[in-house]
């Protein structure tokens, strides 16, 4: 095989094996988890998966850095609880499955309205120009509690339209129908932005991001190009708005903040940017920081911008990217001498991150209890908050561990940097395997 | 409006136009140079209001004024040298997502040490009272001081920038890096002096505007998004823009807040009624002082529409 590119291939199998893996996954899930709260951080993760990748066709598609992804989705958000507000006071009629269609065809019209002052610049100044018009549009939610709200937000029903297809029962009042009909458009919007990267539009974009000046010589125009993107992934955003007013049956004014804005930033990031499955890994991570770890931390925000800035320096490519480096080096057999490095920092990180962790839950509880109870507990273990030796404990573990990463961490990176260049000697020597 | 309320909005304008600028220029320096855009800038101007409220509390405010933005500023050049330093290989966009991550950081370690609630963080006892006064209403020493050091931090800048050693290579690595690193300049020093430089200046402004406004965790957010129109306005990288356009921007901040008009109001004088049952009513009635929130960001739409580079931009992004 000299030229792969000239193959033939009618089905592509490992394709229509992983998709329908991917439907099957979502059927199944429920069945797995049959708690309350792990099909609420289901059906969150599924939304939140949409609202990633619409994300990603920006980002890490045509290289445009949003700052005010949130108007998309939160303007759907509004759009669609008001709809089922409609459909409740019987001026419309309206199925409720197909609401979230309605918040995407809004998020849509604000994508053209919106895009076309936003989308004249790229690089930083459209970061900037995002920024803006997200604090613009939050500041218009306080100023029309008409169509806002105000601070309480917008409340709908989801049950107003009666049952699904006539189905007894079927009113999208329990948990599971929601989940379904989330984990439905999930899938569908999954599929329909996999297949957007393969159009002309969807590779122009590419090209885009990774060279404007020649794209605009072989005479496209590339602001245009960046609006019509922005168009299409601001109707995923508000589906995925649509299908979150659904949920939750609220609408408020966060939901178009820059703290949302921000959240999709991290979660197409976290999962990665470069590879069309990377968002879909950071909307689960993202969620599971966001809905898990809150529970058990006020300080959950600082470890996810923690885990964030980490990633950024050290594995700009996301998780996904780190899974399939570490993919390549396991396939080439070159793992075995990974494994006593990996031990290590593994080991050391976790020490260092224990103590972190203690030292971070201690000061968090002095500041915010000053006067409450003098013990908390971390992993289960009760701590005086007040005494020299836990604080003498956590501060020698958290030096301790310190030292002992840095040396894991060197070792582990020359036994890495040894066994990259091994692979591209290997790629080079092999290029059609690579 | 009355002559007084025109005279001491534009006096309140200023002073406010002033705070921003000492914002803005330490974040246009830092983007010209590095081309990052410090996502966390505003972020160094609430801990420089958090380090002075917590030096005041020990030492006093007098000396806290001059030790929190030197704080401040250690902190910038040890993000500079150890974080930012290592991302710059990835290009802009990890750049900027660094120091957006950082944004986050910061907040919440101010949040983990100082609480989550505003700090009693109050003017000392020679800032307190006022200036003088106008027809009946007082000026604020503490206005009149934001003032005062504003314009000694812009003559100081100003004499750096053009009249010393390293304000001239500063000024040589904006525009040519490269040729600097080989006259024998340490260039990454430089950046690393500018970023922490840009650092102490937002933590200047954070100690003064700490005791005259709040002193919270969400300082940063509101500061932030402003000082972002504040340099896209005025023009990316440009010092005189950005003087220009905080002005603008505090003064039409200041203005709208005090203006109590609204459209129905106007075209009332004109002899066209709006009823609760006209088309649109909601936007009818809002007065300039509700929307003065959002005139910044209307601002800025305007601009990028009407003169996309900025008022005194060069270059064409």
């Amino acid at each position: 095989m000299t030229d792969a590119s000239l193959s033939y291939r009618p089905i592509n199998l490992g394709r229509w094996v992983i998709w329908g893996g991917t439907a099957l996954l979502f059927l199944l899930l429920p069945v797995f988890f049959t708690q309350g709260f792990a099909r609420t951080l289901l059906a969150q993760m599924g939304i939140m998966i949409i609202f990633a990748l619409s994300y990603n066709m920006l980002l890490g598609q045509s290289g445009m850095l949003s700052f005010g992804h949130a108007v998309y989705s939160g303007l759907g958000a509004y759009f669609a609880i008001h709809t089922l507000n409609l459909i409740g006071a019987g001026q419309l009629v309206f199925p409720v499955s197909l609401v979230p269609l309605v918040g995407g065809v809004f998020g849509m019209s604000f994508g053209v309205l919106f895009g076309y002052p936003t989308t004249q610049k790229s690089g930083t100044p459209f970061a900037m120009i995002t920024l803006g018009i997200g604090e613009l549009v939050f500041a218009c939610s306080l100023m029309f509690p008409g169509f806002f709200g105000g601070e309480g937000g917008i409340s709908g029903n989801r049950t107003v339209g009666g049952n699904f297809l006539g189905i007894k029962g079927l009113n999208f009042g329990r948990d599971i129908h929601v989940y379904y009909l989330i984990a439905f458009w999930c899938f569908l919007s999954m599929v329909a932005m996999f297949a957007w990267t393969h159009t002309p539009l969807g590779r122009i974009a590419n090209a885009v991001r990774d060279n404007p000046e020649r794209v605009e010589f072989i005479g496209y125009n590339t602001q245009r190009v960046r609006w019509l993107v922005l168009i299409l992934s601001s109707f995923f955003a508000g589906l995925a708005g649509g299908l979150s007013a659904i949920n939750f049956e609220i609408v408020t004014a966060e939901n178009v903040s820059a703290i949302r804005s921000g959240g999709v930033l991290l979660a197409a990031f976290i999962g990665g940017m470069l590879f069309f499955f990377g968002p879909i890994v950071g909307a689960v991570v993202f969620s599971f920081f966001a809905i898990a770890l809150s529970d058990f931390t006020k300080a959950w925000q600082l470890y996810l911008g923690a885990f964030f800035v980490l990633l950024v320096m050290y594995a700009p490519g996301g998780l996904s990217s780190l899974l399939l480096m570490n993919l390549r080096v396991m396939s080439l057999g070159k793992m075995k001498r990974l494994r006593d490095p990996y031990l290590g920092v593994a080991l050391s990180g976790l020490t260092l991150l224990i103590g972190v962790v203690l030292l971070i839950e201690l000061t968090y509880h002095l500041t915010l209890e000053a006067g409450g109870a003098s013990t908390i507990k971390v992993f289960g273990f009760p701590l005086a908050t007040h005494s020299v030796e836990t604080w003498a404990f956590v501060v020698a573990l958290v030096l301790g561990g310190a030292v002992a990463f840095e040396y894991a961490r060197r070792r582990f990176k020359r036994a890495w940097d040894a066994i990259q260049v091994e692979i591209e000697d290997w790629a080079r020597e092999n290029p059609e395997r690579s | 409006m009355t002559p007084e309320l025109a005279l001491i909005s534009a006096l309140n304008g200023i002073s406010y136009g002033l705070l921003l600028f000492m914002l803005a220029s330490g974040l246009t320096l830092i983007f010209s140079m590095m081309g990052v855009l410090n996502f966390a800038h505003a972020s160094f101007y609430m801990l420089g209001a958090y380090l002075g409220y917590q030096i005041s509390k020990w030492v006093g405010f007098w000396p806290a004024l001059v030790l929190a933005p030197i704080a401040t500023g250690l902190f910038g050049a040890v993000v500079e040298r150890f974080g930012l330093r290592r991302v710059h290989k990835w290009g802009h966009v990890p750049e900027l997502l660094f120091t957006f991550g950082l944004s986050f950081i910061i907040v919440e370690l101010v949040q983990v040490i100082w609480g989550r609630p505003p700090v009693p963080n109050e003017l000392p006892p020679g800032l307190q009272g006022s200036l003088f006064t106008i027809y009946t209403t007082t000026f604020p020493i503490s206005r009149g001081f934001i003032m005062l050091v504003a314009v000694l931090m812009m003559a100081a800048l100003w004499l750096v920038l053009t009249r010393t050693r390293i304000g001239l290579v500063i000024q040589a690595a904006l525009t040519h890096p490269e040729q600097v690193e080989a006259l024998g300049h340490n260039v990454r020093r430089v950046f690393m002096l500018v970023f922490g430089g840009g650092s102490a200046l937002a933590g200047l402004a954070g100690v003064i505007g700490g005791v005259v406004f709040v002193t919270e965790p969400s300082m940063a957010a509101v500061a932030g998004a402003i000082i972002f129109v504040v340099i896209v306005v005025g023009g990316m990288g440009s010092l005189a823009g950005a003087f220009i356009a905080s002005l603008l921007i505090g003064i039409i901040q200041t203005f709208g807040l005090a203006l109590d008009y609204s459209i129905q109001s106007i075209v009332g004088n004109v002899g066209i009624h709006v009823t609760p049952d006209t088309f649109g009513y909601a936007v009818w009635k809002l007065t300039i002082a509700q929307v003065a929130p959002v005139l910044p960001f209307l601002l800025l739409v305007l601009i990028l529409i009407v003169r996309p580079r900025g008022l005194m931009g060069t270059r064409e992004g």
